[in-house]
C-alpha cells in the first residue's frame, strides 16, 4: 500500500483523537508501520482539534501529516481550516451537515455522510460519532482488516458499550458502500439516507 | 494480578517511558502533573501497583523529586517526570540529588516556552536548562530519545546510568515524542541488561570507595546501616567537612566518575548517511524526524547529506562530531529553540566546516521542507 496519511478534524469531545488511534492501532495489528498524533489547546471541550494519523508499510520518518490522503471533518469550522491543506487527490469524508464548497466537490472525492445523525437515530448515542467515522474511513481506504479494527474499537471502547461501539463501526463501512451505491438502504434504516432538510 | 503486557503495542512517548521504567525495575514514582507529561503520571499510577510498586501524587514538583528521592535512598529505583515549569522547580533537587549521589530518573517533556508558556506544543527549550539549571559545577547525564521504541530503550539505560553511577539522569524528551504514538516492543527485563546499586558498605563508611573505584557502594535506607546524608561536600563518613582538600577531591570525583566512563555505556550517538557527507545536519528528540525525511528528499536530488544524533546530549559527543565534521563543507544544527546546541557545536567546530542553524520556537515542529530549502539553498 502506498502511504497514507489521515486527518481527523472537529471539535474538542468528539472523540477525533481516539478515532485515529483506533485506526492506528488496527492497522499496526495487521503489521503496517504507523504514527499517531494530535494537536490541540488547553480548552477540555469545544477547541478545534486535529489529530493524524500516518500509516505506511515503509518506515515512517517525520511524524506529522505534509499530505493528506484523507480528511475527515465533522464540524463546519474545521472543514473550511483545514480544506486549504489539501494539496492533491484527497478524499474527504465529512458530515452531512457540513457544506462542501462545489469546486471541493469537483476536484476531490467528497463522501457526505449522515455521521453525527446516524450516532443520534441509529446508534442511540451522540458519542459514536467518532467510531461510525473510524469504520467509513476504513472502507473508504481499506487501511485495516475489519477484525483488527473491531478489535482496536473493543481495546478503546467503555465498558459496557461494546455492543454498541462495534454496531456503530459497521454503520460507518455500511453509509460508506450506500453512498458510493454497492448496497442499498435497507428501509428500516431509511435514516441513513436521510434528505437534507430544505 | 496483572494482566501479561502484550510485547507489541500501539503506545505514546510518554507511555513507553513508563513501560521502558517498569521494566528496568522503578518500583516508586512522585511527581505533580503537567502537559506535556501527565501520562506518564498516569500510566505510572495505573502499572506501579500492579507490580507491587508505589505511585505518590505530591503537592508540587519539588516535592515529588523530593519523595523519590527518598524512595531511591531506601533502596528503591525511583522516577519523577515534569515538564519545564516543573523541571525548574526540580533543580535544586537534583543538585542535591548530584552531591549526595542518589540515582534518579528525572523526564522533562520539554513545552514551548519560558514559564507556563504554549502547554501543548513542542519545543527543546530546556537543553541548557538541563546542563546548568542547577547550580554550582557539577556531572549531569542527559538523554534524548526520537522515538517511541527509542524512548523505552532510553528509559531502560537511563536507570541503568542512574544506577551505575549513583547520579541524577535527566531524560529530556519533547513533546513531539511524549504524545505521539506508534508500535513499540516491550522487550521484558530477563531480555535486558539491568544494573543495579552496589549495596554492601564499605568499611562501614557510606563514602568510601572500593580500590581503584570511582562510585561508592549504597546502602539502603532501612537496611540496619545508619548513616548521613547532606547537601554539603561531605567525607567517607557522610558528614559534612570544611576540608577543602577533600571537597576538592570529592567535587573532582564527581565530575570524573562521569568524564571516566564516557565511553563505557554514556556516550551514545547515531548516524544516518554520513560516510559520503558533505553536508552535515545535528539534532535530537523529535526533530530527528522531520531531519530524516529532509535528508530523504536531498538525497533523491544529488545532494550529500547526512545525520549526526546525539542520543546523549549530555555529556555531548564532542570528539566524534569534531572528527565526522572534517569532511563537511557545512554543518546544519536543527533544533526546537535559539540555539541551544548549537552554541556547543560553534564551540567545538573549527576550521572550514560552516556551522548554519534551524530553530523554530513558535509551537509548531521544524517541517522536512523547511530543512530541505535550508539544504538546498547554495547561497548559504
Amino acid at each position: 500500500m502506498a502511504k497514507e496519511q489521515l486527518r481527523f478534524t472537529g471539535s474538542g469531545g468528539q472523540g477525533v483523537i481516539l478515532g485515529t488511534i483506533i485506526i492506528a492501532e488496527a492497522a499496526y495489528m495487521d503489521g503496517k508501520n504507523v504514527v499517531q498524533s494530535q494537536s490541540y489547546g488547553p480548552e477540555a471541550r469545544g477547541g478545534m482539534c486535529k489529530a493524524e494519523a500516518i500509516i505506511d508499510q515503509d518506515k515512517i520518518t517525520y511524524t506529522k501529516v505534509t499530505d493528506p490522503t484523507l480528511l475527515l471533518s465533522l464540524t463546519q469550522i474545521s472543514f473550511n481550516k483545514y480544506v486549504k491543506d489539501i494539496h492533491r487527490n484527497t478524499v474527504i469524508i465529512v458530515d452531512d451537515s457540513i457544506n462542501v464548497p462545489q469546486r471541493v466537490k469537483e476536484k476531490q472525492e467528497v463522501i457526505s455522510l449522515p455521521i453525527i445523525h446516524s450516532a443520534k437515530e441509529i446508534i442511540k448515542n451522540p458519542m459514536a460519532s467518532n467510531i461510525i467515522s473510524v469504520g467509513a474511513v476504513n472502507e473508504a481506504l481499506k487501511l485495516a482488516s475489519e477484525k483488527s479494527l473491531e478489535a482496536a474499537v473493543l481495546n478503546h471502547v467503555p465498558k459496557g458499550t461494546e455492543e454498541l461501539n462495534v454496531r456503530a463501526m459497521k454503520l460507518g463501512a455500511e453509509l460508506v458502500k450506500i453512498y458510493r451505491g454497492e448496497i442499498k438502504p435497507e428501509a428500516k434504516k431509511e435514516s441513513t439516507v436521510r434528505k437534507k432538510e430544505a | 494480578m496483572a494482566e501479561k503486557q502484550a510485547r507489541f503495542q500501539l503506545l505514546q512517548g510518554n507511555e513507553a517511558c513508563v513501560e521502558g521504567a517498569i521494566a528496568a525495575g522503578m518500583r516508586f514514582y512522585a511527581g505533580y502533573p503537567i502537559t506535556p507529561s501527565t501520562e506518564i503520571a498516569e500510566r505510572s499510577a495505573v502499572r506501579l501497583p500492579q507490580v507491587g510498586g508505589k505511585f505518590m501524587q505530591m503537592e508540587d514538583e519539588i516535592a515529588g523529586i523530593a519523595a523519590a528521592l527518598g524512595a531511591s535512598v531506601a533502596g528503591m529505583k525511583a522516577m519523577t517526570a515534569t515538564s519545564g515549569p516543573g523541571f525548574s522547580l526540580k533543580q535544586e533537587n537534583i543538585g542535591y540529588a548530584t552531591i549526595a549521589e542518589i540515582p534518579i530518573v528525572i523526564v522533562d517533556v520539554m513545552r514551548s516556552g519560558p514559564s507556563t508558556g504554549l502547554p501543548t506544543s513542542p519545543s527543546q527549550g530546556d537543553v541548557m536548562q538541563a546542563k546548568w539549571g542547577t547550580h554550582g559545577d557539577h556531572p549531569v547525564i542527559a538523554i534524548s530519545p526520537c522515538s517511541v521504541q527509542d524512548t523505552y530503550n532510553q528509559t531502560v539505560r537511563a536507570f541503568n546510568l542512574a544506577e551505575r553511577f549513583r547520579t541524577p539522569v535527566i531524560l529530556l524528551m519533547d513533546e513531539i515524542v511524549g504524545h505521539m504514538r506508534e508500535g513499540c516492543e516491550l522487550i521484558p527485563t530477563e531480555e535486558l541488561e539491568i544494573h543495579n546499586r552496589n549495596t554492601r558498605m564499605i568499611q562501614s563508611m557510606p563514602y568510601a570507595l572500593g580500590e581503584g573505584q570511582y562510585v561508592p557502594h549504597m546502602t539502603s535506607f532501612g537496611d540496619g546501616n545508619l548513616y548521613n546524608i547532606t547537601g554539603l561536600f561531605h567525607d567517607e563518613s557522610g558528614f559534612p567537612t570544611n576540608n577543602n582538600q577533600i571537597a576538592g577531591m570529592e567535587n573532582a570525583r564527581l565530575m570524573e566518575k562521569i568524564k571516566v566512563y564516557k565511553y563505557s555505556g554514556i556516550l551514545e550517538y547515531e548516524e544516518e548517511e554520513m560516510e559520503d557527507a558533505e553536508i552535515g545536519i545535528v539534532c535530537y528528540g523529535g526533530t530527528t524526524r522531520a531531519v530524516q525525511e529532509a535528508i530523504r528528499m536531498a538525497r533523491e536530488d544529488g545532494y550529500k547529506v547526512g545525520m549526526f544524533r546525539p542520543v546523549t546530549i549530555w555529556p555531548f559527543p564532542e570528539y566524534e562530531l569534531v572528527n565526522r565534521a572534517k569532511q563537511l563543507k557545512r554543518l546544519i544544527v536543527v533544533e526546537h529553540n535559539y540555539g541551544q546546541i548549537l552554541l556547543t557545536v560553534q564551540g567545538i567546530i573549527k576550521g572550514d566546516t560552516k556551522v548554519e542553524f534551524i530553530g523554530k520556537v513558535d509551537g509548531t515542529t521544524i517541517r522536512p521542507d523547511e530543512i530541505y530549502d535550508k539544504i538546498t539553498d547554495e547561497e548559504e
